[in-house]
């Protein structure tokens, strides 16, 4: 977490726009719009309801935005996504996104 | 260049760079618009404009979500979660966005209950983990967020939850682009149009463009090389005397966007008659509210909103910077007044627009450069 103001705002980009590819691990057996998803190394559950016209399996790729599914793409681009994430510098606030979905960041803070 | 040695084909980006030198007449002058700020960011950040002949200008457009929103809409939103009852809920992109009494950050350091939230539907769970309390979700962004925020109302109400409504600011990016175009001052040439607002909306939306005010327009992807390539697909069509349509991102981006996305968001939402957008004025038909089946999720419905309006200080050139008859420096308050760090104009607010942007990548540059100049 930056340390800059300590609510964990990330300069670099708008953190709402960012695209985050994730590779789906499960889809949650009693939610089909719900899928456990492997996104820049840590799993988190994100909702597939945006894709219900073409729901992807799990091994497929998804491009992220705000905790939803909003495409399927390939594996070559969502390796693509992440180095233009890298070269925007925008990791770090693509990480800190992901940390915090589920509100898991601010029940790590309430529980500290 | 800046980071092409980390590109993965810097032979692509040399080749593009080529293509455009030779396809652009010496004897014109192009305007581009980019519309996202995204673009915008990215334009900055790897210096593009290096690569570029200088009679390629690239004009920033209004496609940052954060810098857009009049102050009054904050205002607006907080006067409500001055309530003790009232959990406040939005992106940490709008945490140290100012209101005219201070930020949301601000206020909670008052003692406002303030939460960020990284998805819509994570503002649910919150209501849902404070029973007691309401949550008010400020929900903000071009059609890349909306459809989010239209699945949220539709999980809320057949969830029959109660303590929970969104505080409905999404714009949409058509209107903002015709208000441009039919701006007297304004003369473009082409668009490089939105990547991630195309994936929903898809790439039919802007035939108007091409066919009415005949302008071609290149949906672009967020890497060098795709900005590249959009413009060569831009030169290449005025070259011929085309105006169209054309996918650069198709490998994201389908030509009929997302359909699921744009029903959600046919049910929960509708057209506002008109919408102010900071920097551009009032424009009609720009943005959407929350549809009246689902008043009870609608905290403009539920709750009494003062209507502030708050002007933009005269000195600050938003508007102009905007359109592109300004560039950020030439503004009489840029890294004077107005800095990243106190934004006093919408394009200071959010580091995609266009005066961060500038201020960040390009003022910092001779800022450095002047005092190892100096130093030296």
């Amino acid at each position: 977490m930056s340390a800059d103001n300590g609510i964990g705002y990330t300069p670099g980009g708008c953190h709402m726009c960012l695209a985050i590819p994730g590779k789906i691990i499960e889809i949650a057996s009693d939610n089909p719009n719900s899928a456990l998803v492997d996104v820049v190394g840590m799993r988190r559950k994100v909702d597939l309801g945006l894709l219900q016209d073409d729901m992807p399996v799990s091994g497929d790729w998804v491009l992220i935005h705000v905790g939803f599914a909003m495409s399927k793409i390939s594996e070559v681009d969502a390796m693509d996504q992440m180095r233009t994430l890298e070269m925007l510098g925008e990791c770090e606030a693509a990480v800190q996104e992901v940390r915090g979905y589920g509100l898991e960041d601010l029940e790590d803070k309430q529980a500290s | 260049m800046k980071y092409v040695d980390e590109f993965r084909d810097p032979q692509l980006i040399t080749r593009a760079a080529e293509e455009i030198k030779r396809l652009a007449d010496p004897n014109k002058h192009y305007r581009l618009m980019e519309v996202c700020g995204g673009h915008t960011h990215a334009i900055y950040r790897f210096g593009l404009k290096d690569v570029l002949p200088p009679n390629i200008e690239l004009i920033h457009g209004p496609g940052c979500p954060v810098c857009v929103l009049p102050m009054g809409r904050i205002d607006d939103a907080l006067s409500i979660a001055a309530d003790s009852d009232v959990i406040f809920a939005a992106f940490g992109d709008m945490m140290r966005v100012p209101g005219t009494n201070g930020s949301p950050l601000e206020h909670k350091a008052r003692g406002m209950d303030v939460r960020i939230v990284y998805s819509p539907s994570d503002a649910i769970k919150l209501a849902k983990m404070n029973p007691q309390k309401h949550v008010l979700f400020f929900a903000i962004g071009f059609e890349t967020t909306a459809p989010s925020t239209a699945l949220t109302l539709l999980r809320a109400k057949s969830e029959g939850l109660h303590n929970f409504s969104v505080f409905c600011n999404h714009v949409t990016i058509i209107p903002a682009i015709r208000a441009i175009l039919d701006s007297p001052d304004m003369r473009l040439d082409g668009f490089i149009g939105p990547g991630h607002v195309s994936t929903v909306i898809g790439c039919r939306p802007y035939e108007w463009i091409a066919k009415n005010e005949r302008k071609p327009i290149v949906v672009c992807g967020f890497e060098p090389v795709d900005l590249l390539q959009s413009i060569v697909m831009l030169l290449t069509q005025l070259q011929k005397g085309e105006a169209k349509v054309e996918n650069q991102y198709k490998r994201v981006v389908p030509w009929e966007g997302n359909r699921a996305a744009l029903r959600a968001m046919a049910e929960t939402f509708q057209l506002r008659p008109y919408f102010e957008w900071r920097g551009l004025g009032f424009i009609s038909q720009s943005a959407l509210r929350i549809r009246d089946e689902y008043c009870e999720w609608d905290s403009e419905q539920r709750f009494h909103i003062p209507g502030i309006r708050v002007t933009d200080p005269k000195a600050a050139q938003c508007g102009e910077v905007l359109k592109g008859v300004l560039k950020p420096a030439q503004c009489k308050l840029f890294a004077r007044e107005c800095t990243p760090e106190n934004p006093v104009g919408a394009l200071m607010v959010s580091s995609e627009g266009s005066c961060a942007a500038y201020y960040n990548y390009e003022h910092r540059k001779a800022a450095l450069v002047t005092s190892i100049g100096s130093a030296a």
